[in-house]
């Protein structure tokens, strides 16, 4: 058995914990050496994600970096692994994970040794969800990621902290119970819960479609889809900063990595079945979520309703079934992943600025920040979809890739292009540009981003462009796998469109 | 020295926009020009060079997109047509960006407003150079988000913000349909290059398809997306409301972006895919058709408007139409010669407008001018020699590209030749009629501004007036030198394999009415505009009372804002609030989780009465279900 680097970069997040909770001295040095740790991991970790980066090999068929030891014993086997497409989500994960630890230690005035904890938590927990290779695992890790986000918000979160947590966590958990039966009647059937197993072994037909709906319901309310996704703006709005990006960021691809692997990989049948149901329900979500944004008066609502339309590419994108159209999706949840961080972290850094969300509070703010006006603009232009920008890239190869299947539908999703132009610039408008005003108690100076924030902001838009401007980089990587999970529709889907 | 062309401007935008700081104000205006300039040279040598020998040239940059049979390059293509193209963009934006240095000395954000001028070149360039509808839509979209940065350049004007968010959206209307076209293209041919799907267009030009179960011709129905593409961008009427709103950016933008460059974008679109829009009638004929009605249509607004921006504004519009409707009768080459030369008198009546505006301290009405031209002697003469080009006034450069316009007209066969011809000759009138307008309300007559005297208007400098007669050069020459190489004889050799004509173009005499009738419309307009506008106010006083629904349909351009604002503006609002306070906080979080936690207390609570504690109710619930048992039994 090889160096179990998987293992590593999954459990050093709690490995920082324990230190954390060891540390000793006055409340002070506590806090002073929990911060120190939780950035030395996060960025050990990331470095440690980015070797495998550089050691994946991204021809290979197979997972890679495989590792397994038996746990319960004829049931349940520690088992992880990395193919293309898990491989992006846990580098988005743990380049996230830094991003946050500094935006936390930036902000958090309370609790800051507890508050890294729960994130620190959370790391290992989404980590894990990617790379589990056996389903008993991956909902332990799906669940146990709960946990701490109920905190972060419960604990860190605004004025009406306990109902948003309540919500986040009912709604998800709901929806979970039925994965969990989906799961148990997975293990009755088919006798394992060793994903590389069940991936090559056919699950008989009559079973695919209540397992299949099982996997979809508890995965539709994470992601979320309309009408699952109620929950998701009262969570961002009471979340502190670091936790929306957390929850945008890394908690909402878990359900595009859920629906690429589960459901295309283990019940393709179905999956062609449900298709088009839910087409409707992802072209539901890009419009109406667009126009709901349009009206928002709290910049994190609106923020978090653009969300749920960008997720609508994701899930179009992936129920195409066509090389363009999952390609475009993990492009789409890896750009949003910048993306709305971007966002949620300049909501947050007028936030800490004028404590205030409402746009109508502002107005000019580009005559004190010029820097961060840059960001925010450049940042709504990504989430417009701009070409040259990682937004636009995802939008359009899961459109182009829809296309074909069902251009009916792929029509409506594109007219949210539009809205989502409406809804950002107008935003813009509103908030950077215009006579200076803004709601204050007093004459404090409005400073600039400071270090920190700059360093942050300016490397997502770094990176923003780049994957914008060469998406291959990304595109050539998950190739190999993402052939792999279109496997089983492979017979070309007749075109309805264009007759002889 | 292509890659130089290219990457100059985004070379010199980064530096003014995130190094100004470090290196100045001043060095960074220069470097910006400095680097459009040399960029200008090298176009006019590649020019040079298409013209002695026509040949393709492209240059890999690297891989941009790969996914499945999806695969794209970064790359510069350059053919004649593109060779024109840029001529055009470099040597426009190095005037404007010489003009500019002038324009916004006062302006306190000079290095971002040069930032966003090289941007815009950057993008543009990428436009012409592309090889892929991908790369092209890359250099559009950019085009576009430079258009909205540059409108909203002031952005503490509320107007302004406003307009550059009209403009975007719009053009996003437009970018739709494009991005329809380009899905349509791809299902088809399998490919975005285009040169793989210009050489399989003939295999398809039979094929059908069907939408909501009717059967339509599939290069029909594609280059109808195409086509809305370019109407967003090119501002034709329906998608034209952004263009004139355009005009609250600083006039150097009007001319470099709203006139000479991105809004042809549009017409070079239809002309690179000439080789799909000639297997399909139908759309050529509602490109023409779209192209003379917008024509006639933002030439009647023009002749009502009194700012001076928007007349010109709405003039661009109307040319924009020509050009269209040229391409429409498949004279792509007349369509770009039309773009070509308009670059050139556009840009300079918009500079001169420009400089005109800057002696009056940003005064913008012509109604608040006149009796100036003794004090703007060089403006006068640079904005007279651009109306004579605009209008057409033989030798100058309109004159021969809107006369072979008029002609093609005359010679197609086409649905809507006869249309397109008869508005063609009305509208070159109308455009007589309102820029002569422009120019006597302008500079004749009285002095009309009680804001300030007379004598604080003043010439405008050197480095802004360098740039325009730099470009009356080309108002008066370009039509003269290049009317031969775009039209004649040799215009099939130049245009190579990037125009495609299905049938040959044959030459035909040109009957003697028509070539003394558009010059005698043209050249009789000065006199009466004189007479209307100079000569005796009471006509257009009488003609205007007599005519008030009229007049005012004119001043309120025809009412498409109130229309648009009314239908989709407000609409969308409305069903935004609705979707929000009905959708999820009425129906989906009143009926899910609210209302589950609701009902789930309500239960609980009344679960717990049962629990009250008394005796006599707990005795009464167990006589009850004693009685139910016993009654069950005996039924049984």
């Amino acid at each position: 058995m090889n160096f179990p680097i998987l293992s590593l970069i999954t459990f050093l997040p709690i490995v920082g914990v324990i230190a954390i909770l060891l540390a000793g001295g006055t409340d002070d040095q506590k806090n002073k050496f929990s911060k120190n740790v939780a950035i030395l991991i996060s960025i050990i970790d990331f470095i440690l994600s980015l070797i495998v980066w550089i050691k994946f090999d991204s021809l290979n068929k197979g997972f890679q970096f495989v590792e397994n030891a038996n746990w319960i014993t004829n049931f349940v086997s520690y088992k992880v692994g990395v193919d293309g497409i898990s491989l992006f989500l846990v580098l988005l994960t743990t380049f996230i994970g830094p991003i946050c630890i500094f935006g936390a230690i930036n902000t958090i005035d309370k609790k800051i040794k507890e508050y890294l904890i729960a994130i620190l938590f959370m790391q290992t927990f989404m980590i894990g969800v990617f790379l589990a290779l056996n389903l008993f695992l991956f909902f332990l890790f799906f669940e146990g990621g709960l946990i701490p986000m109920f905190l972060i918000i419960g604990i860190w979160g605004g004025e009406r902290r306990v109902y948003a947590s309540l919500k986040f966590f009912l709604y998800t958990f709901l929806g979970s119970i039925f994965m969990l039966i989906a799961i148990i009647s997975i293990y009755w059937n088919m006798n394992t819960l060793d994903i590389p197993t069940l991936l090559s072994s056919k699950i008989p037909e009559h079973l695919q479609y209540y397992m299949w709906f099982g996997f979809f319901i508890s995965l539709a309310v994470k992601l979320p889809m309309f009408p699952f996704h109620t929950w998701l703006p009262d969570a961002h709005v009471e979340a502190p900063t670091t936790g929306s990006v957390i929850l945008a960021a890394i908690l909402l691809k878990i359900s595009g990595y859920g629906f690429i692997r589960f459901s295309l990989g283990l019940f393709p049948i179905a999956s062609e079945y449900f298709a088009n149901f839910v087409f409707v329900l992802s072209v539901c979500a890009i419009i109406y979520a667009s126009l709901v944004a349009l009206m928002q008066k709290d910049m994190k609502k609106l923020i978090a309703y653009s969300s749920v339309a960008h997720m609508g590419y994701v899930t179009i994108g992936i129920f195409s079934f066509t090389k363009q159209g999952v390609d475009g999706a993990m492009f789409q949840m890896i750009s949003h992943g910048f993306v709305s961080s971007a966002l949620f972290l300049c909501v947050g850094v007028l936030y800490d600025r004028i404590h205030s969300r409402l746009i109508n509070d502002y107005s000019g703010v580009v005559h004190f920040m010029p820097k961060f006006s840059l960001v925010f603009l450049l940042s709504s232009l990504a989430n417009v979809g701009l070409p040259g920008t990682s937004g636009f890239i995802g939008e359009f190869l899961t459109l182009i890739g829809s296309f074909k299947v069902n251009y009916i539908v792929t029509m409506f999703a594109t007219s949210g292009v539009i809205l989502s132009a409406a809804y950002s610039l107008w935003l813009c408008k509103r908030v950077i540009f215009g006579n200076f005003s803004i709601k204050q108690d007093s004459n404090v100076k409005i400073l600039d981003l400071d270090k920190t924030e700059t360093l942050i902001l300016f490397s997502l838009m770094v990176l923003i462009l780049y994957v914008g401007i060469y998406p291959n980089s990304i595109l050539s990587t998950i190739s190999t796998s993402v052939d792999q999970s279109i496997l089983g529709f492979a017979k070309n889907i007749p075109s309805t469109l264009i007759t002889k | 020295m292509v890659y130089a062309i290219l990457f100059l401007p985004l070379l010199g935008s980064i530096l003014a926009g995130l190094f100004n700081k470090q290196i100045g104000d001043k060095t960074s205006q220069i470097l910006t020009s400095t680097f459009i300039v040399i960029g200008a040279c090298l176009s006019i040598l590649i020019l040079l060079r298409t013209i002695e020998h026509a040949e393709v040239l492209q240059y890999p940059i690297f891989d941009f997109v790969n996914s499945g049979s999806l695969k794209l390059h970064w790359s510069i293509y350059v053919d004649s047509l593109t060779a024109v193209m840029l001529v055009v963009v470099n040597s426009v934006s190095a005037l404007v960006h010489i003009y500019s240095i002038g324009y916004m000395s006062h302006d306190p954000h000079k290095p971002r407003f040069f930032a966003y001028l090289s941007l815009f070149t950057f993008a543009m360039l990428s436009l012409i150079t592309a090889d892929n509808f991908l790369q092209m839509f890359f250099g559009w979209e950019g085009v576009g988000v430079a258009s909205y940065l540059l409108i909203g350049f002031w952005f503490h004007k509320e107007s302004a913000n406003n307009a550059s968010i009209k403009a975007f959206i719009v053009n996003r209307v437009g970018d739709f349909g494009l991005l329809i076209a380009m899905f349509l293209i791809f299902s088809t041919f399998g490919t975005l290059n285009f040169h793989d799907v210009f050489i399989h267009a003939a295999e398809f030009s039979k094929k059908t398809i069907h939408i909501f179960g009717e059967e339509f011709n599939l290069i029909t129905v594609i280059c109808l997306f195409l086509f809305m593409g370019a109407m967003g961008k090119s501002a034709q009427i329906i998608l034209h409301t952004w263009l004139p709103d355009a005009m609250e950016g600083p006039t150097p933008v009007s001319a470099l972006i709203h006139a000479a460059t991105m809004v042809t974008a549009g017409v070079f679109l239809v002309v690179r895919c000439s080789p799909l829009f000639e297997y399909s009638k139908d759309a050529l004929n509602v490109v023409a058709f779209v192209g003379a009605t917008t024509a006639i249509f933002a030439a009647t607004i023009a002749i009502v408007q009194t700012d001076i921006k928007r007349i010109i504004a709405y003039s661009t519009c109307s040319q924009l139409g020509y050009m269209f409707f040229a391409a429409g009768m498949g004279a792509y080459n007349v369509a770009i010669f039309h773009l070509f030369t308009h670059a050139f008198f556009k840009a300079l009546l918009f500079l001169g407008a420009g400089s005109v505006i800057h002696g009056f301290h940003d005064e913008q009405d012509i109604n608040h001018m006149g009796g100036v031209w003794k004090k703007l002697p060089f403006t006068y003469v640079l904005m007279i020699i651009g109306t004579l080009a605009l209008t057409g006034f033989p030798l100058f450069a309109g004159f021969y590209s809107k006369d072979a316009i008029i002609e093609s007209a005359f010679f197609s066969k086409s649905f809507f030749s006869g249309y397109a011809f008869v508005i063609g000759i009305l509208t070159a009138f109308i455009t007589a009629i309102y820029s002569w307008r422009l120019i006597y309300k302008t500079f004749h007559g009285k002095y009309n501004n009680t804001h300030m005297d007379i004598s604080k208007v003043h010439e405008s400098g050197l480095v802004m007036l360098i740039p325009l007669i730099l470009l009356s050069l080309g108002a008066v020459f370009s039509g003269y030198l290049f009317h031969n190489i775009y039209l004649g004889e040799e215009s099939t050799k130049f245009w190579g394999t990037s125009i495609f004509f299905l049938e040959k173009m044959k030459e035909q005499e040109v009957p003697e009415w028509l070539t003394i009738l558009t010059p005698t419309l043209v050249i009789s307009s000065i006199p009466i505009s004189y007479y209307l506008f100079l000569g005796n106010n009471n006509v257009v006083k009488t003609i205007v009372d007599m005519n008030k629904p009229v007049h005012n349909f004119l001043v309120k351009k025809w009412y498409f804002d109130e229309l648009y604002e009314y239908l989709f503006v407000n609409n969308a609002k409305r069903i935004g609030v609705f979707f929000w306070q009905k959708g999820d906080v009425g129906t989906i979080d009143a009926y899910g989780p609210d209302g589950i936690s609701n009902s789930v207390k309500k239960i609980a609570g009344q679960a717990s009465k049962f629990q009250s504690g008394y005796l006599y109710h707990y005795a009464f619930v167990i006589l009850i279900g004693v009685a139910l048992i016993v009654t069950v039994l005996m039924i049984l």
